[in-house]
């Protein structure tokens, strides 16, 4: 029998070494712009308009806004995974507009994503086990701390997973795997890109629940990306809620969803099924 | 919802591993590819062996048809043409010719046309402009004036026929590339590999080019049988081998002029390539299924 067997509950996450503490903000962003050239017109979009945010470590914050409001953009801009833009953004006190392009990939693994398409995020070519002796082979030091079996064990998954295509996993079992890959890195910040958007309502559940219990013993901050409220409102602290490319509210999640300043805000609540719940209990 | 709540056993998935349909895929890459081994082992050794007739001219026995018609012989069993040459002996060495242009023309569009579909596809920005420029000048040009062009300037021989294959082929490799290249690094796992800290040269070479291992196995079988069949027109137009070489495009061409007396010297190699160049796409194809995890599994 595999090693997850031996090493006792699977999921335990109590082994996982936790991030060191410290005061350094994971990741700060200031007056963010990012501009799109539309392919066809030239005309400019601006997809971020004059955004700041601030994670501070094992911090969880959530951007939220409906679907084409800049909150993908942000998110790829914020970590240095996608276009920049102008404006500050400090990963781990780092600047990234300063950073040489070593740095910058020294930089990256600690910040991990978690995407909506769970089998857009694996190689099509690769199997989970080939997958992850990849992501070794990248960071030796980083992922020495745990094997696959075991890593596998801690997001529910069995070890006998390891030998299949990602073609060959369901949406859940393939986004646990994207979560145990992610975890592997030992990351500061984990991005989660509309997590559970794909999945359906059984597993959508688990694997928040496996993000919460990530967070909750290895201290890695999370930005979640999400425009489903009620997933924001069980697990962050921190809310944004972002309108054509703007945050429009920013607060606590207590605060932002009990009493909205914003009509926007206002009416992204009423619209949610949470909301009602939560008006009704 | 408490997290005791969420306590679950570890998911074994009942997903079955696709086993039989691989088979089937392998079977049908054997069946196709049986043929077009047999065939090129008969070309190569045949000639080793001391059993095809000599090819020399024999003026008492020209245009003797094909053993199983009436007036034909074994001594000749494809017949002979009109010098009396032996027509057996010339479509082996022919198709030797034939199937050695197949293959290095193909490689030769192939190689360079995918790499530069690849950057261009990947890195997008000005490398991406200037090799679109260069894909669409090279496909604005007719390929017989491109071929003229070259042959008239440098001669016919095999390095510039070679040439001519490789100019009239790697833009379509190059265009088909750079478009799949352009949908792969846009999936998601491109990203996480660049966030895992992985360089660029592998994602581009570890990761895209195997996903388009499909497309360009596909792309070059496509291209042994145009390359076959672009040397086929040009040595009809006299502008491919030239003798004492020959293929069985040359083959064909010889052949034209005796159509209503000697319909044999240019049916064989006619029927050969039609052939071979189904085949060859039958295999592309029997191969691009094998080489797909995706479809693997139906």
């Amino acid at each position: 029998m595999s090693e997850a067997a031996e090493t006792g509950v699977p999921g335990d996450l109590a082994r996982h070494p936790r991030t060191p503490e410290s005061d350094t903000p994971v990741l700060e962003v200031d007056d963010l712009v990012v501009e799109h050239r539309d392919g066809g017109t030239g005309a400019l979009f601006r997809a971020v308009d004059q955004v700041s945010l601030r994670i501070g470590a094992g911090e969880s914050v959530a951007v939220v806004g409906e679907s084409g409001s800049g909150k993908t953009t942000l998110a790829m801009a914020a970590t240095g995974l996608g276009p920049r833009g102008r404006g500050d953004i400090r990963l781990l006190g780092h600047s990234l507009a300063a950073v040489s392009r070593t740095q910058l990939r020294r930089l990256r693994p600690e910040v991990q994503v978690v995407f909506q398409d769970p089998h857009g995020s694996l190689d099509p070519r690769q199997s989970v086990r080939s997958g992850l002796r990849e992501l070794r082979a990248l960071q030796p030091e980083r992922t020495s701390w745990i094997d696959d079996a075991d890593l596998l064990g801690r997001v529910r998954l069995a070890p006998d997973l390891l030998d299949r295509y990602p073609h060959q996993l369901s949406g859940g079992q393939a986004q646990r795997v994207c979560i145990a890959r992610a975890l592997l890195m030992r990351p500061r910040l984990i991005v989660a890109d509309e997590p559970t958007s794909g999945l359906d309502v059984s597993v959508q559940a688990d694997v928040l629940a496996l993000l919460r219990q990530i967070r909750a013993t290895t201290g890695a901050a999370l930005l979640m990306i999400s425009h489903d409220l009620a997933v924001v409102r069980s697990l962050c602290d921190v809310v944004h809620v972002m309108y054509r490319g703007r945050v429009v509210e920013a607060g606590p999640c207590d605060r932002v969803f009990g009493t909205p300043e914003n009509d926007y805000t206002r009416e992204l609540l009423a619209a949610m099924p949470g909301a009602r719940w939560r008006s009704r209990r | 919802m408490s997290m005791s709540q969420l306590e679950l056993d570890p998911v074994t998935a009942p997903v079955s591993p696709p086993r039989r349909a691989g088979r089937r895929a392998r079977t049908s890459v054997f069946w196709l590819a049986l043929p077009l081994a047999v065939t090129a082992v008969a070309v190569f050794v045949l000639p080793l062996t001391g059993l095809l007739p000599d090819g020399g001219q024999d003026l008492d026995a020209t245009r003797r048809p094909p053993a199983f018609l009436s007036g034909g012989s074994w001594a000749h069993p494809l017949g002979t043409d009109k010098l009396g040459q032996d027509l057996l002996t010339q479509f082996v060495s022919a198709g030797r010719l034939t199937i050695v242009i197949g293959l290095v023309g193909a490689l030769v569009a192939i190689g360079p046309g995918t790499l530069l579909g690849l950057l261009a596809g990947y890195f997008r920005g000005w490398v991406d402009r200037v090799i679109s420029i260069l894909i669409d000048a090279q496909l604005a040009l007719p390929f017989i004036l491109v071929a003229l062009a070259i042959i008239a300037n440098r001669g016919s021989s095999l390095p510039v026929l070679f040439l001519v294959l490789a100019l009239t082929g790697w833009a379509v490799c190059a265009r088909v590339t750079r478009a799949a290249t352009m949908a792969i690094r846009e999936r998601q796992f491109v990203v996480g590999l660049r966030a895992a800290g992985a360089s660029e040269p592998r994602i581009v070479f570890r990761h895209i080019l195997p996903n388009l291992a499909g497309t360009i196995v596909a792309l070059g079988t496509l291209q042994v049988g145009t390359a076959i069949l672009v040397e086929s027109a040009l040595s009809f137009l006299g502008l491919g081998v030239v003798p004492p070489m020959n293929s069985w495009g040359s083959m064909l061409a010889s052949g034209q002029d005796e159509l209503s007396q000697a319909w044999w010297i240019a049916f064989f190699p006619g029927l050969a390539i039609t052939v071979l160049v189904l085949l060859v796409n039958l295999l592309g194809d029997a191969l691009l299924t094998h080489h797909d995890p995706r479809k693997r599994r139906r």
